[in-house]
Formats: structure tokens, C-alpha cells, sequence
């Protein structure tokens, strides 16, 4: 009974990240898109947190994403993956539901 | 007439894509820089991340814009303050910013450097020193 977490707004602008990763479930998956995405990278404020986290839900970046901002696959994350729209797609179909953290 | 030369800051603190702030920035930064005014960028927080490299949107089917901040040096817009803390906080040092410069006339056309990495408090000063700003 897993459930997909979206998450759409940069880490650094607002808290949406953040909260996200404190109400997700062992198993969860978290989907970071459009300016989600920056929490993928690595040497941030931010990274420490993302790296405690990768061991019990599952972190994705959206590729399309990360290449319009010019996030290169070595600066993300250990424990990151990354998917494009049909593994979105296949994400959403592979859970139970889906949360949209805006 | 110099007396009629006011300094103007473009402040930007929005990342590239997530909202149309660092577009339309850029969009009146190009028209205003029709009025022979003293203009100066700022970038901090999220706003660092517009003048990041590599930047390719074919795939979220928007208009990559970042080139165009390479452009500025033709409109006479040679002064983009970055500011260092809001790289720090994000991972990313100069060699991760496009490179922008500028061909200074009374120079013999040197190529010089647009962007200027600023402290905060640097960039405070900057701020303080205008007398117009716009948010972004």
C-alpha cells in the first residue's frame, strides 16, 4: 500500500520537499519534477537529509527535468534514480495513489 | 544627458522554468536596456540557478532562454552580481555558471568578465546603492 509523492517546487524556496520527506512511509516513492528537481543534486545544504531518506523511501528525479536545468547525472545523489514521462507514468500505475506535495 | 542616468537593479530570485519570473526578467531587462540607463543584475537565491550551464528544456517544451544572459554584453548590460552564499547553499561554484562577458570599447575590445561573485553583504551594498530596483 505504497503511495507516490510528487514534489514540484525547488527545496531552497519553499519547505514542500521537506515536509513531503517527513509524511512519507517506509516504501514510498518520492518523484521530484519541474523545480523539485534541485533537491536531486549533491553538495547542498540539503544533501545530508536526502541521503538519511534514501534508505527507506525511494528517491526519482524526472530526467527531462534535470536536463532543462542542466543538472548532470554526477552531481545527483547516491541512492537517486531517474526516470522519463512513461516511468512517471508507470510509477503512478504501480501505486496506490498518488500525493501531489505543491 | 548624465543627469538623467538613473541606477537600475534587476533583482532574481527564482529558478529558470518553475515560473515565468526569470523569463519576463530577462525580457525587460532587453527592453529597458533601450533607455541608456546604469543597469545591474542580481542573482540570489533560486535566481543563481538561471545562469547554470548545460541547461536543455526539448524535453518539457519550454524556450531555454539561458543563452540569451551571453547576450547581454551587446545591450550594454555588463554588471551581474551573483551572490557566493546562495551558490554555496546550492552545491554550485563559477565553473558551474555559463561563461558572459563583455567587449569593452575604450578597451581595445577586451573581452571582460559580466559576472561578479558578491558576498551578501556585498550585495546588500549593491542594493543599497540604487535608485530603482525590480523583483523578480
Amino acid at each position: 500500500m505504497a503511495t507516490l509523492h510528487t514534489v514540484n517546487k525547488s527545496p531552497f524556496a519553499n519547505q514542500s520537499l521537506l515536509s513531503c520527506l517527513a509524511h512519507a512511509k517506509d516504501g514510498d516513492t518520492v518523484l521530484m519534477i519541474e523545480d523539485g528537481v534541485y533537491g536531486a543534486a549533491s553538495g547542498t545544504g540539503l544533501a545530508d537529509a536526502m541521503v538519511a531518506m534514501a534508505s527507506r523511501v525511494a528517491l526519482v528525479a524526472l530526467q527531462p527535468d534535470l536536463n532543462a536545468r542542466g543538472i548532470a547525472a554526477a552531481r545527483l545523489l547516491d541512492g537517486v534514480k531517474t526516470t522519463d514521462y512513461a516511468g512517471f507514468v508507470e510509477l503512478a500505475a504501480s501505486h496506490d495513489r498518488t500525493q501531489a506535495w505543491l | 544627458m548624465e543627469d538623467d542616468v538613473k541606477k537600475f537593479l534587476y533583482v532574481n530570485r527564482k529558478a529558470p522554468y518553475g515560473t515565468i519570473y526569470a523569463l519576463e526578467s530577462l525580457e525587460v531587462v532587453l527592453i529597458g536596456a533601450a533607455f541608456d540607463q546604469d543597469v545591474s543584475l542580481a542573482f540570489l537565491d533560486d535566481g543563481v540557478f538561471q545562469l547554470t550551464k548545460s541547461q536543455d528544456t526539448k524535453e518539457i517544451g519550454v524556450k531555454n532562454f539561458s543563452p540569451t544572459f551571453r547576450a547581454l554584453g551587446d545591450y550594454e548590460v555588463t554588471k551581474l552580481y551573483v551572490e557566493k552564499e546562495s551558490l554555496d547553499e546550492r552545491g554550485l561554484t563559477l565553473d558551474d555558471l555559463q561563461e558572459i562577458t563583455w567587449e569593452d570599447e575604450d578597451d581595445d575590445y577586451e573581452e571582460k568578465p559580466s559576472i561578479r561573485i558578491v558576498t551578501r553583504a556585498e550585495m546588500a551594498d549593491v542594493m543599497a546603492d540604487q535608485d530603482v530596483i525590480l523583483s523578480f
